[in-house]
């Protein structure tokens, strides 16, 4: 095991990915010669050259759109979008494209690609560089999304998509890069479509994915010194969702809390509450609760955005509600 | 690079196929078996025809909509074209595409695309695929002219020229985007003219002449398979019947649909076979009788093909069934 950061962990998959395989190369801006946006991809064009790690011009349609046809004619392409808000500008190669064409074409056609995106608020990035999108895309049959939240989920899980043979988004959060992790020297996966439980507990179950994990981490800290023992579950995929794990620790705390940094309504937390409801109604004692981002377009200043994205204060105060 | 006689013997062939198999389509459609939209490509004929002619076998084909002529020029199986427009689980996608969403990717035919400009994007990717793998194809990318005012299309043009990838733009302008016709929509309604803003060489040809169409198209593919970069070529052609079935027809007038119909590339080429001697009107006529006869078992093979099973629903959306948990702690 080495402790390395989130950041590192994303380029350490990239990298053990392109020595394994030369099918896999990676293509964005400023992938190259700037090193990436947010610095993952630093030094890998003198690492692999230009073949392999392609800036392209600021034009996200064909960014995922030459990375769909490069992945249908056999290769393993990773297009990184700056962030997950500009993805909007390819969302129709992603959702009438790359999650079609396997269907469509009756299986002739596959689209093994990945599209990483940073998403997520706390940078004060004001409304159009701080949104949480992953619904729109967890929405849609044919293609795949993940969040990690952890180093060790972060490589594990950028590895396995790199193998999978369907296209999947790989949504980074920025406020995550610098944490740190323990992570396995040699190579190893996670696969996609399995929850994890990052914390057990028999009180109260808290559901997150992405950054929210670490805030649903603290809030069980806080919690457990004050005698409420909280579960957290890292829904790690949001499609293939993986509620086996949800619904076992449901079954044991009776109470459940979605904390989702994505605004609530018609948001993952809707279904993964109704989930519940529909396997394990039950074993309800209380309503499931939702802490979910404020319902407005971000904020610029400082103290409001901390207003709109749930904190583990939130999370404690719904909890010892629900428990009460 | 001229066409010898067997060659244009074939094409016309083709193209009288590709004539038929349309009208027996429209019939279906009338009958009530196929569904949806349903884009015919009569009138065109000498434009897919001709350019498909100029590939290599390995060399791939990205499409629209329109696309059943493609299709046949490239040779895939018209039972299994018309099964897929019937719905039908022999259809080359399994029925689950229809008539805008052909493919027999053993064929390099990646298919044919409902969403406006979309293809071209992913034909550019094909393109750096065999880049990529070192691999000698030519990537073949159909459109319509009105295509050429989305976004896609120049986000493609410029990331092709500026990779030097092996694409042949091939714009099918036959004057009318739906209902609109070109210099409503267009700024600058030549599209050739278009390509010089992303420096890519273009020629805008007649259309509806076959042999001009198969030279600029063998030109066009060399210039490619050399290493240069893409090339684009706008076919001016014209389709006889509406945008797609049930289309009112508002936009253009009766006169000017027949003034066309007298170019119509097939009687065109006949002129030709038989003013050149290579075919009289006992020939002609003898593979119109020969195509017929195929449309009909064509036809037969489709409407008697089963409908796909119901398990079909769920296949395919995923490369292999999901298997939850699968390898979980
Ligand atoms: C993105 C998108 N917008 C609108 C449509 C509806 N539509 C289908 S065909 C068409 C006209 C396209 O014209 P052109 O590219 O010239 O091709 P043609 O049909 O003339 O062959 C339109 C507007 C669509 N399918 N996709």
């Amino acid at each position: 095991m080495t402790l390395i950061t989130y950041r590192d962990a994303v380029r350490d998959a990239l990298r053990e990915e392109m020595h394994r395989d030369p099918r896999v190369f990676i293509m964005g801006e400023e992938v190259g010669v700037w090193g990436g946006s947010y610095a993952v991809t630093q030094n890998m064009l003198r690492e692999f050259g230009d073949k392999r790690v392609r800036d392209t011009p600021i034009a996200e349609g064909i960014i995922v759109g030459a990375g769909i046809g490069a992945a249908m004619g056999g290769l393993r392409p990773v297009c990184e979008l700056m962030t997950v808000n500009f993805g909007l500008l390819a969302s129709d190669m992603l959702i009438n494209h790359a999650a079609k064409l396997h269907y469509m074409f009756a299986g002739q056609v596959k689209v093994p690609l990945v599209v990483r995106a940073v998403g997520g608020s706390g940078r004060q990035l004001a409304a159009t560089h701080s949104q949480s999108l992953e619904v729109l895309f967890a929405y849609i049959p044919g293609l795949k999304v993940v969040m990690p939240a952890t180093p060790y989920d972060a490589k594990g899980l950028l590895k396995a998509a790199i193998r999978d043979d369907d296209p999947v988004l790989y949504i980074e959060h920025s406020l995550l890069y610098p944490i740190k992790g323990e992570v396995p020297t040699g190579d190893y996966l996670v696969p996609i479509g399995a929850s994890d439980i990052k914390r057990e507990g028999k009180d109260v179950t808290i559901i997150a994915w992405s950054r929210m994990v670490h805030v649903a981490l603290q809030a069980a800290e806080i919690l457990g010194r004050e005698g409420i023992s909280a579960e957290v579950v890292d829904l790690r995929t949001l499609r293939p969702l993986d509620m086996e794990p949800v619904i076992r620790s449901f079954m044991k705390t009776n109470h459940a809390i979605v904390v989702e940094e994505d605004w609530r309504t018609f948001g993952i937390g809707a279904e993964v509450a109704v989930q519940i409801y529909e396997q394990a109604f039950g074993y309800l004692d209380a309503p499931i609760v939702r802490c979910a981002g404020a319902e407005v377009p971000m904020p610029y200043a400082k103290n409001l955005e901390a207003l709109a994205v749930p904190t583990a204060g939130d999370v404690v105060r719904a909890a010892k509600e629900l428990i009460g | 690079m001229d066409l010898n006689q067997d060659r244009l013997v074939s094409m016309y062939r083709q193209m009288v196929l590709i004539r038929r198999f349309e009208e027996r389509a429209a019939d279906f459609y009338r009958e009530g078996k196929i569904g949806g939209f349903l884009h015919l490509y009569i009138g065109e004929e000498a434009v897919g025809v001709g350019a498909i002619a100029a590939l290599e076998p390995q060399d791939y084909i990205v499409t629209h909509y329109r696309d059943h002529g493609h299709a046949l020029a490239r040779g895939l199986d018209p039972k299994r074209l018309m099964a897929e427009l019937l719905g039908r689980a022999t259809g080359v996608s399994g029925g689950k595409g229809g008539s805008m969403h052909l493919a027999d990717v053993s064929k390099g035919f990646w298919g044919g695309y409902g969403i406006v400009g979309g293809h071209i994007a992913l034909a550019v990717g094909l393109a750096l695929s065999a880049q990529y793998l070192d691999e000698n194809r030519v990537v073949l990318c159909i459109f319509g002219e009105g295509s050429t005012n989305i976004g896609y299309f120049h986000e493609a043009l410029n990331l092709a020229s500026l990779w030097k990838l092996p694409v042949v733009f091939l714009c099918e302008n036959n004057l009318y985007g739906m209902g609109t016709a070109v210099e409503r929509a267009s700024a600058v309604p030549s599209v050739a003219a278009k390509a010089c803003a992303y420096n890519i060489p273009a020629t805008r040809i007649d259309g509806m002449n076959i042999s001009t169409v198969y030279e600029a198209a063998a030109l066009a593919v060399a210039h490619v398979r050399s290493g240069q970069g893409p090339y684009l070529i706008e076919a001016m052609c014209y389709r006889f019947p509406g945008h797609s079935m049930g289309d009112p027809e508002r936009y253009r007038s009766k006169d000017e649909v027949d003034r066309y119909r007298e170019q119509d590339p097939i009687l065109m080429l006949g002129k030709q076979l038989e003013s050149q001697g290579i075919l009289d009107e006992g020939g002609l006529e003898q593979i119109d009788h020969d195509v017929s006869k195929v449309i009909e078992a064509v036809a037969v093979f489709a409407d008697q093909s089963h409908a796909p099973a119901p398990e079909a629903l769920h296949e395919h959306v995923y490369a292999h069934p999901l298997n939850h948990r699968e390898g979980a702690a």
